[in-house]
């Protein structure tokens, strides 16, 4: 399953580091986020639990990046 | 300018009012009797208030161990030039590196901006009569089949048919063809365009999310997720770059220190003025570590294009097809609805027993189930109503034709090919033209003429491709020899292949495949109508005049919202231009940031050099990224 979550951050390398950090959260097969349209689309492995997931993924991101937001 | 970079902006500029006169005064310009700790101390106040983010977040990195993090970069880089004695300048980088944020946070939101608004065709509500009075909703909730209400100077919210009304439609949006296009009852409006004169009454016929405007918001916003080969070398080097500059920054505050000492050599005053010179080195190398000029400057590059292709009309499904449309040699084509205009007419009747009219009747019935563009010609030539009730046992024989039982008369109507599998002896043409056998209970009842026009864009579109540089313009076609010769050389193509069946053409793309060498990309261009597998097996794919075609926009790489053949050309510009520009920013910004490395490492560069390269070079290639957005007269 595929989602699109709106995100805010400051610089492009920044979003780098939360594509890298919400790559490696359990319950994610795949992320990408584009700078451009702040906007990160994640794929979730099957059966994961978005909610649960998506926290984590937050959570992560902002250990790597203080200053970001997801809007889940 | 948002809250944040108002807010910065002021601390920035009351920094830099502090900064000014305590350096005349540490510089000796401004005599002024201080003692150094009061010095220092009054040096710590613009440095704070300018660099306190950075300082917390380079804390904050510290503790979750990101320690290759820009802020903590700067934090060494500053922190270390102020306790080397250069208040100034330590001081000094962190306000420049502060303005050099500012400047991206602002450029990049102001042309995010830009191509949203450009690409504004998200209509915010929708009229609805309810007991005689107009009442907004949300385009969301109205149902298909609703009936809305759309008045001069607002944007048709949903597609639908017009049931009452007359006006006339601006499309720029969704097309990048300014004229305007004229509506009546019973002519599709598709969502996004804007009524420019009547009101109209409009039965919607999706739903919003379904509509032409949801789906081209959701491509393009979509395409910038897809990264190019680019984008992701970038983003790879980023990761690499960062720590490489520390490990050399930390080796070049040590090793050449200790040679110098060892060997006593570098004629230095004192062991600390030795210390001291290479720390500040190295601290010059930490400014220059951080990669966010050329990771910003790319994937604008990329968006700008984005953006600016689709005002044109030309959607690109991703940043990686950009990439490869840059790389096209040879466009392959389709003929029907690409090169020609797509609609045939009936020229000319031959060998028919039968009276003209009567064949007509025959073939029309006969093909009254298809919807190739062949079929609707016969039927507009029989000029009546076809009772479909006449017609039964419809076979499509792909490629050949069609044989069905009209009135209980068998009629076999397509190619020659038809007619030698059912063993009738077709009477070859003369005219040049699709040529359609007719066979009625397998017996010869004679051909019916159809021609097809050129799109008036066609021949120049083949010349600006060329100019384009594309070596090979190749065209696909069922059509026979002599059609697909005669317009082959009309239009100026170097090469065709003809009489393929619909299997064919993805042989046919696989061959051109194979001559292409490793850089050179093939494209496909089709209706996007029944070349779906060729769309997809080509290098890129792409379709034109697809506006409302679920399947073409589904297999395409690339969408040519309306059907001028010269948007070709355009696309292929756009994305060298882009490309162009990208390879530009790599090039300048790691020249500049490696020239700057080399130097500061001689203990040429200074400080000051290393932050105003940086900063200078962020915001040239910003500049130069945001010039992928101005595409109209390429």
């Amino acid at each position: 399953m595929k989602k699109s979550y709106k995100i805010d951050v400051d610089c492009a390398a920044c979003a780098e580091k939360m594509e890298v950090a919400a790559k490696k959260t359990e319950g994610v097969k795949d992320a990408v986020v584009s700078y451009m349209t702040l906007k990160m689309k994640v794929e979730f492995e099957d059966g994961a639990d978005v909610d649960t997931v998506m926290k984590n993924v937050r959570d992560n991101c902002k250990k790597v990046e203080d200053d970001c937001e997801i809007y889940l | 300018m948002n809250k944040k970079q108002k807010n910065l902006l002021i601390r920035i500029i009351i920094a830099a009012i502090l900064w000014v006169p305590l350096f005349l005064i540490s510089e000796g310009i401004w005599k002024v009797n201080m003692p150094l700790p009061a010095l220092i101390i009054l040096f710590l106040v613009p440095y704070l208030l300018v660099g306190f983010d950075i300082l917390r977040k380079a804390g904050k990195g510290i503790l979750n161990r990101q320690v290759f993090d820009e802020n903590f970069l700067m934090t060494i880089a500053t922190v270390g030039a102020i306790v080397l004695g250069e208040y100034g300048e330590g001081v000094a980088v962190m306000l420049l590196y502060q303005v050099g944020e500012l400047f991206q946070s602002y450029a990049v939101g102001k042309s995010r901006r830009n191509i949203s608004d450009l690409m504004d065709i998200r209509p915010d509500y929708a009229n609805i009569e309810v007991d005689g009075e107009l009442e907004q909703v949300d385009p969301d909730e109205v149902e298909a089949g609703s009936i809305i209400v759309v008045k001069p100077g607002e944007k048709v919210p949903i597609d639908g048919v017009i049931i009452e009304g007359h006006s006339a439609l601006n499309t720029s949006a969704l097309t990048g063809e300014s004229k305007p296009v004229d509506v009546a009852e019973g002519s599709e409006v598709l969502s996004g365009s804007i009524n420019m004169t009547g009101v109209l009454k409009v039965r919607t016929t999706a739903e919003f999310d379904e509509s032409t405007a949801s789906k081209i918001l959701e491509l393009v916003e979509n395409a910038a997720s897809r990264k190019s080969k680019s984008e992701n070398f970038i983003s790879k080097f980023a990761r690499v770059y960062t720590p490489i500059v520390c490990y050399i920054a930390l080796a070049l505050a040590i090793v050449p220190p200790l040679i110098c000492m060892l060997a006593h050599i570098g004629g230095y005053e004192s062991v600390g003025m030795l210390w001291r010179d290479w720390i500040m080195r190295a601290c010059t190398f930490l400014v220059i570590s951080c990669p966010c000029a050329v990771v910003i400057s790319i994937p604008l590059s990329f968006f700008a294009g984005l953006g600016g292709a689709s005002r044109e009309g030309v959607l690109v499904k991703g940043s990686n097809y950009l990439e490869t449309l840059s790389e096209v040699r040879v466009v392959a084509f389709d003929k029907t609805g690409t090169i020609t205009k797509g609609n045939f007419e009936v020229t000319a009747i031959h060998h028919n027993p039968v009276d003209e009219k009567k064949l007509l009747e025959y073939a029309a019935l006969a093909e009254c189930h298809s919807s190739h563009p062949i079929s609707q010609s016969l039927i507009n030539a029989y000029a009546k109503d076809v009772d479909r009730s006449r017609v039964s046992d419809v076979q499509e024989i792909s490629g050949h034709g069609i044989i069905a039982k009209v009135d209980d008369m068998e009629v076999a109507i397509g190619n020659e090919k038809l007619m030698t599998k059912i063993g009738v002896e077709a009477i070859p043409c003369h005219h040049t033209g699709t040529i359609i056998h007719v066979a009625l209970d397998n017996v010869y009842a004679g051909h019916i003429v159809i021609s097809d026009e050129l799109k008036p864009t066609s021949k120049e579109a083949m010349q600006e491709l060329k100019k384009a540089g594309v070596e090979k313009t190749v065209m696909l076609t069922g059509d026979a020899r002599a059609v697909a010769e005669k317009v082959a050389a009309e239009v100026g193509l170097t090469d065709f292949r003809a009489e393929l069946l619909p299997a064919d053409k993805v042989d046919a793309v696989e061959e051109l495949l194979k001559e292409c060498a490793d850089k050179k990309k093939l494209a496909f261009v089709g209706d996007g109508i029944n070349d779906a597998p060729v769309l997809s097996r080509a290098d890129i794919g792409i379709a034109m005049g697809a506006l409302g075609s679920d399947a073409a926009i589904e297999a395409a790489d690339v969408v040519l919202m309306d059907d001028d053949p010269l948007k070709i050309a355009k696309a292929i510009k756009i994305s060298r231009k882009c490309l162009r520009i990208v390879k530009q920013n790599i090039t300048f910004a790691l020249g500049i940031k490696i020239l700057c490395l080399v130097l500061a490492a001689f203990g040429i560069a200074n400080m000051w050099i290393a932050i105003i390269a940086d900063v200078g070079v962020m915001i040239l290639a910003v500049l130069n990224a945001i010039r992928c957005l101005f595409v109209k007269n390429l």
